[in-house]
């Protein structure tokens, strides 16, 4: 078991680094001049050139790759260009802010897809699969900003129940408080892993029933508490991959419900960084959530065999 | 015969479909006493894994309807409570199935599948339930019992899954053995043992059996009795070196020919002409009479009766005495 954490980690380290080009050239792509922001419009040419080189940007393209690398590998992703602050600074407290909401959400959609997946796993057919299934189907298609604003609109502007905006950051704010402002994003950001989560569960479950060793665990007299707990238990390993995977999409998925609710994290972080081009933001918290990504993944992979013994990893 | 240990009368099945109503099982009749083998045989599809699950009322609630009477030891299994019935499956009754390799739960470990019926039926604790499981594996006679209960289903072969099977299915002394075609997943080596095993143990804990097979070989090797079926009836029953020896059912007479004529074991029947009627268009009169070759005018408007002779033989043909 060791041996193939330390294997997989190692096979980590080509994605990573494949990550890290594209990363890099994609910004490089992305229209726009990144000084015209930091720049007045009527700048000499001398000011532009003393600016370019203090962001590294008057090398060729492969060298400030490499430095950026080297850098990145320390923890250094360089300096805003809009803000002049470090970017990983930055990107320590957004992502913070992402994991939480993240979490948050992921919980929810686990709650909300396992409940429904077994209630409509169990009826295959029935008006109650129906009813389950609809609603899975929107909780996929319904875009996440979209149902943000709903949200927003409903219990903030309406009913003033929840914050509408903003993560609560002041010094006397309570657990409950700050947890109250968590609350519409992450029902918003998990609209759509509740559906997914819901579906394959459902499949899952639908397909376990069907087991000739359901019938002999009925023979040999369980109850169907009994036989739920192991179907349950035979479904949780897929499920379990479904929702690492989506724990990642929501980690890096987030954009546009942050930016909806102003949360400070990655995904508002990145729709600064893109509307003043900031590249070095851009690319030091691509980087860092591609990384998340291949790290959950590994997480996912590593904890698989743990819940199906059918699963050898050596 | 000894005190009946299971008693069915009457016993039918129906089957909810897209096409209606199908009768799987019809007006089947099953006397067994105590320690008695009953050999159940019949082509693929006449309706006895039906019958077997019903006696354990393991069929669809919602698309399947059972009636009649199944008693066992003196109480009527269709009259009891959820309550009862848990207590039942796996205490008085309980079945080994045809797939080793299927009716194991993959993730759960072998010891924890059968000390999970112990501490069910028996009330232990779940020390005592690991040590009755060893001494159920060892009585089985799988080799290294101790790490065997730790092995998920996977990590045995075929014949050891089936092995474990019959322990599982013994943890709290069942009355009455349901054995659903044990055999027929193994290699022929290891159904001879596994067969010799279950007279063994069928022997030893007075445990009365029905055998579904269609091995007419294992069949006349295991049986007291056997019961032969077709299209959800049972057209013939008796003493198994009765029915065996000399058949008054023609069906029964096709069966024995088409393993007589060098059919290897195991082998599916396929002597007798034509195939069996689909359950949801059946012909007015007798369900053989299609492919029988003693069949008359009557045999194609009515159907025979299963009707009782000398040394409790039971036949349901028309020309039952031609036959023999
Ligand atoms: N759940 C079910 N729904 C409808 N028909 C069924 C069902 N289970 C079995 N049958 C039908 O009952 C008949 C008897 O099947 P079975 O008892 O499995 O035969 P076998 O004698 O080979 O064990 C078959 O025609 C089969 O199609
Ligand atoms: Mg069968």
């Amino acid at each position: 078991m060791l041996q193939y954490i330390v294997k997989r980690l190692i096979y980590a380290v080509p994605v990573a680094l494949a990550v890290s080009v594209i990363c890099f050239s994609l910004v490089q792509i992305a229209p726009g001049d990144p000084l015209a922001v930091v720049l007045p419009a009527d700048a000499s040419q001398e000011i532009i050139d003393q600016t370019k080189a203090r962001y590294g940007l008057d090398k060729p393209l492969v060298t400030q790759y490499f430095l950026w690398l080297g850098n990145a590998l320390t923890g250094d992703f360089g300096i805003s260009i809009a803000t002049g602050r470090s970017v990983s600074a930055e990107i320590a407290s957004a992502i913070g802010y992402s994991l939480g909401l993240a979490i948050f959400a992921t919980l929810i959609a686990l709650v909300v897809g396992l409940t429904f997946g077994l209630v409509a796993g169990y009826n295959i057919g029935k008006p109650i699969d129906k009813i389950a299934s609809a609603v899975a189907i929107s909780g996929v298609s319904v875009p996440s900003y979209w149902l943000g604003v709903v949200l927003v609109v409903i219990f903030s502007v309406h009913l003033g129940w929840l914050p509408a905006m903003g993560a609560g950051i002041n010094e006397d704010a309570g657990l409950s408080e700050r947890l109250s402002f968590m609350v519409l994003p992450s029902i918003a950001l998990a609209a759509m892993p509740a559906g997914i989560v819901t579906r394959s569960v459902r499949a899952l479950v639908a397909d376990v029933l069907t087991k000739e060793f359901v019938n002999a665990l009925r023979a040999k007299g369980l109850s169907e508490f009994q036989i739920f707990i192991h179907v349950t238990r035979n479904a949780a390993p897929t499920a379990l991959t479904v929702i690492g995977v989506q724990l990642g999409y929501l980690m890096a998925g987030s954009i546009l419900v942050e930016t909806v609710f102003s949360w400070p994290g990655t995904g508002l972080l990145l729709n600064n960084a893109i509307l003043t081009r900031d590249i070095p933001v851009l690319q030091g918290t691509t980087l860092v959530l591609a990384l998340v990504f291949v790290l959950l993944n590994l997480v996912v992979d590593i904890t698989q065999p743990l819940l199906d013994p059918r699963i050898k990893r050596t | 015969m000894n005190t009946p240990v299971l008693n069915v009368r009457d016993l039918v099945v129906e089957f909810k479909t897209e096409d209606g109503a199908v009768t799987a099982v019809n007006k089947v009749g099953i006397q067994l006493g105590q320690g008695e083998v009953l050999g159940l045989i019949g082509e693929s599809g006449s309706g006895k894994s039906v019958t077997l699950r019903a006696l354990l009322r393991l069929l669809p609630e919602r698309k399947s309807s059972i009636s009649g009477i199944v008693e066992v030891d003196g109480r009527n299994v269709l009259e009891m409570s959820d309550k009862e019935l848990r207590a039942y499956r796996g205490g008085e009754t309980s079945m080994i199935f045809q797939e080793p390799a299927t009716a194991f739960d993959p993730v759960y470990t072998v010891g924890f599948q059968i000390s999970e019926s112990i501490r069910n039926h028996l009330g232990a604790s779940r020390a005592e339930a690991r040590a009755r499981a060893l001494e159920l594996l060892k009585l089985v006679g799988i080799p290294s019992p101790e790490t065997r209960l730790d092995n998920y289903p996977h990590e045995m072969s075929g014949g050891m899954r089936q092995r474990a099977m019959i322990a599982l299915a013994l943890a709290s002394s069942p009355k009455l053995l349901l054995a659903d075609e044990p055999t027929t997943a193994l290699d022929a080596t290891v159904q001879i043992q596994v067969i010799l095993l279950l007279r063994e143990l069928q022997r030893d804990l007075r445990m009365g059996v029905i055998f579904v097979t269609h091995d007419i070989g294992v069949a006349a090797e295991i049986s007291d009795q056997v019961a032969v079926m077709y299209a959800g009836r049972i057209v013939e029953n008796g003493k198994a070196r009765d029915v065996l020896k000399t058949p008054h059912h023609p069906y029964t007479e096709g069966l024995l020919s088409s393993t007589v004529h060098g059919a290897k074991k195991g082998e599916t029947i396929d002597a007798i002409p034509g195939m069996p009627p689909n359950l949801a268009d059946m012909p007015p009169g007798c369900a053989f009479a299609p492919r029988c070759r003693y069949a008359t005018e009557i045999c194609h408007q009515e159907k025979p009766e299963l009707e009782t002779g000398a040394n409790g033989r039971r036949v349901a043909c028309f020309h039952a005495l031609e036959v023999a």
